[in-house]
């Protein structure tokens, strides 16, 4: 076992520094938070000088118009543009990290030729159509019905919770295409282009207030069975090649924010007055801001373990749900302090002149998200405990 | 000894809690959000009628407040209850017409970083509450700043640009008594949002279903359920306790079970607020489901006369 990089490793990471360090200052700032369309634009308009540059879908082989880097490369990727404060991969994540390369391994050649490209170039932005009012957790007992009409499936029935559907230009659906099967034989994985006729994508509120999710109600909308990503009825195993890659790098940018809103609230503490000194004199303080440090860097050990272990067999363990769940909870913790030290500040969701709360108050909500998005931390431990401890179902 | 409700207690609890049902169901709360979270005056009124802000006068006990007040913490009720009903009770002369409904009263705590001020437009007096003083202040003459985006979006905030001058109306002993009955009735309140949030999540995993069952039949839901309720209970001993110390019906040190029930009712809105969201799943994190606004209210109750981890402080202090 080895931390150093390699020589090639560090020499990508200079190449990679120098871009970033030429490239930044003309990227323009950040829109705000709940501006859809700049933030599209912003998000797209990365994208799209990342694929300029060679550095596009980073992960994806060279044939596919990745750049083919290897799992540690792509977390030098993630690293640096954290560090050096890219843009993130926003809108793009679905397109980039579940629905692409799901295309590449399980599309046909036409599907990729077609679709591919406009990911990689930022052109489309992807969503991902799984969860409904009723299948949640309990994904596979989806009931959004296709029925094979000629040459299109014609769908209804509704999706909850899809990220970005008011902004995305294609969905990774999931639909009920044969409903006399146990569940998980019956569904199948369609791309789905987000203007058809009977379609109508509402968006929620968060509890933030704003709309990153949406609802999407299907009357009779035929999709062309070309279209179909897999067999008809074979569409759980093509998710689960997406879900797969949905705990390997996936956190790691997030990741890296959480390192800095730790070091942020250190800072902050140092400014706020508490008992004649300032809070950072708070041994109870000090010490919980130092677990949740260490506890962050022992979480970036534990994905260097989950790379190299995908860079070996191609798959992440155990480690990735275990990631998951520390994660989850430990964002927890660092909002909980967050706002105790902000105190009467947290009672805004925007900075409050020179203190820069909003983020904090910001991140504390959004980490009452972790823990249910993409598995909740329940379903995450029985997983840990059947597959991995090899303890009895419960059901 | 005998550490329960008297009948009567039951029935003054149970009156409230049927009157907040009808007049405030917790479905109008949507309706207050949108109108910026301004308070209702004839409301406010009707919360006088039923004599909430004028119990100690009408010969309740700060228990038999303690109890009232868990009913207003439970149906999420806005407005500066407390800080009313500590102002009907203590400064009756100076500030009459608390006690009708007729005058709002709002009091803001001088802290750090930033000293924050709720429901400031609806506010007909405002107390500013200094180390050892509360001054009286036109609330309309203090320089603010309006925070757009309230975390509560029933709780509005101004962040306070100064707050020097005022007439000083308490000092000394009452401003401990202050201290210390607003630390109560504020745990009384996180203690009924904590069975809020734990009665609205028990509901919710009793009726959703996941791989053919209720959720709630899964221990881990089971689990979150039961740990809600262990804290919420230990909270309310405490809270309950705190009360009849201030009654002058118990032994234990006063500052002490204050703080106690202050910083365990704090944690337990806390964690019972977060743990209804998780029980809720993503409907748990969306503005429509109420499990969100019961966390909400639980980080804005923190705040109010010491939040959990300075009575912790207090009491390592007195240790
Ligand atoms: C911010 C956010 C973004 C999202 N984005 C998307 C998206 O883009 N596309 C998409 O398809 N979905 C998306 N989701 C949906 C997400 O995948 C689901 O919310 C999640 O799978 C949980 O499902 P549910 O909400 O139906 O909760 P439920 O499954 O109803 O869970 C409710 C509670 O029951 C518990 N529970 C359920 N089953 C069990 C069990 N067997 N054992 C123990 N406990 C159990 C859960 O842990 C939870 O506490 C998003 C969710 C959030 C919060």
């Amino acid at each position: 076992m080895d931390l150093r990089y390699t020589d090639q490793e560090q020499a990508f990471r200079a190449d990679l520094r120098a871009w970033l360090a030429a490239t930044l200052p003309s990227v323009a700032p950040e829109p705000h938070r709940n501006d859809w369309r700049a933030r599209r634009a912003w998000d797209t308009g990365w994208q799209r000088m990342l694929f300029d540059a060679g550095y596009a879908g980073i992960n994806w082989p060279k044939e596919y118009g990745g750049r083919g880097a290897t799992p540690t490369e792509h977390l030098i990727f993630l690293e640096e543009t954290e560090r050096m404060r890219a843009p993130y991969v926003g809108m793009n994540f679905v397109g980039l990290l579940h629905a692409g390369p799901t295309l590449v391994v399980e599309a046909s050649p036409e599907q990729k030729s077609h679709h591919l490209p406009g990911i990689l170039k930022g052109e489309h932005v992807w969503c991902q159509g799984f969860s409904e009012p009723n299948a949640g957790s309990d994904l596979a007992s989806l009931q959004c019905r296709a029925i094979r009409d000629g040459d299109d499936y014609v769908i209804t029935g509704q999706k909850i919770w899809t990220s970005f559907a008011h902004i995305a230009d294609y969905c990774e659906m999931l639909v009920r295409t044969d409903t006399e099967v146990p569940k998980h034989r019956g569904i199948t994985w369609l791309i789905l282009p987000m203007n058809l006729k009977g379609m109508d994508i509402r968006p929620l509120r968060t509890m933030e207030g704003s709309t990153e999710f949406c609802e999407v109600f299907f009357d009779e909308v035929r999709v062309p069975v070309a279209n179909r990503v897999g067999d008809e009825n074979d569409g759980w195993r093509v998710a689960m090649v997406t879900l797969s890659f949905e705990r390997g790098t996936a956190f790691v940018s997030e990741m890296l924010q959480s390192m800095e809103l730790v070091r942020d609230l250190a800072d902050l503490a140092k400014k706020v007055t508490r008992h004649q000194s300032t809070a950072w004199e708070d041994t109870g303080l000090r010490r919980d801001i130092a677990h949740l440090s260490g506890e962050l860097d022992a979480l970036w050990s534990l994905t260097k373990r989950n790379i190299s272990q995908a860079q070996r067999t191609g798959f992440v363990g155990v480690g990735g749900n275990v990631f998951k769940l520390a994660y989850s909870d430990l964002r927890q913790q660092l909002g909980d302090l967050s706002l105790r030290l902000l105190d009467r500040a947290s009672l805004s969701l925007d900075d409050i002149d020179e203190w820069p709360t909003g983020k904090h108050v910001h991140g504390r909500i959004h980490a009452l998200s972790i823990g249910i998005a993409a598995g909740t931390s329940q379903v995450q431990r029985n997983i840990v405990a059947e597959r991995t401890l090899g303890l009895p179902k419960d059901r | 000894m005998d550490f329960w409700r008297t009948e009567d207690q039951e029935a003054l609890q149970d009156g409230i809690r049927s009157f907040c049902e009808g007049r405030f169901p917790i479905e109008s709360l949507q309706l207050i959000e949108s109108s910026g979270g301004r308070l209702d005056r004839t409301a406010w009124k009707d919360l006088a009628g039923m004599g909430v802000f004028s119990l100690r006068h009408d010969g309740f006990s700060i228990t038999d407040s303690v109890l009232v007040f868990e009913e207003l913490g439970r149906a999420l009720i806005p407005g500066p209850l407390t800080a009313t009903y500590l102002a009907a009770t203590h400064l009756t002369s100076a500030l009459s017409g608390a006690d009708t409904g007729e005058m709002i009263v709002g009091l803001c705590e001088i802290a750090e970083p930033v000293t924050m001020i709720e429901h400031l437009v609806d506010l007909d007096r405002l107390l500013i509450l200094g180390p050892n003083t509360i001054s009286l202040v036109d609330p309309k003459s203090v320089p603010t700043q309006v925070v757009s985006r309230p975390l509560d979006p029933l709780t509005p905030v101004h962040v306070a640009l100064a707050t020097n001058g005022g007439e000083i109306i308490a000092s000394g002993d009452l401003v401990r008594k202050w201290r210390r009955e607003g630390a109560v009735i504020t745990a009384a309140m996180q203690v009924g949002a904590s069975f809020a949030a734990i009665d609205l999540a028990v509901e919710y995993a009793k009726g959703r279903e996941q791989f053919g069952r209720p959720i709630g039949a899964f221990q881990a839901v089971k689990h979150m359920a039961a740990d809600m309720l262990v804290k919420a209970e230990v909270a309310r001993a405490a809270t309950y306790a705190a009360a009849v110390n201030l009654d002058g019906n118990g032994d234990d040190n006063l500052d002490r079970s204050v703080s106690i029930a202050k910083m365990l009712a704090g944690d337990a809105a806390l964690f019972c607020g977060k743990t209804g969201i998780q029980i809720h799943g993503g409907m748990g994190f969306t503005w429509e489901v109420n499990a969100q606004r019961y966390w909400k209210r639980a980080v804005v109750l923190d705040t109010h006369y010491g939040n959990s981890e300075m009575h912790a402080d207090a009491l390592a202090d007195s240790m």
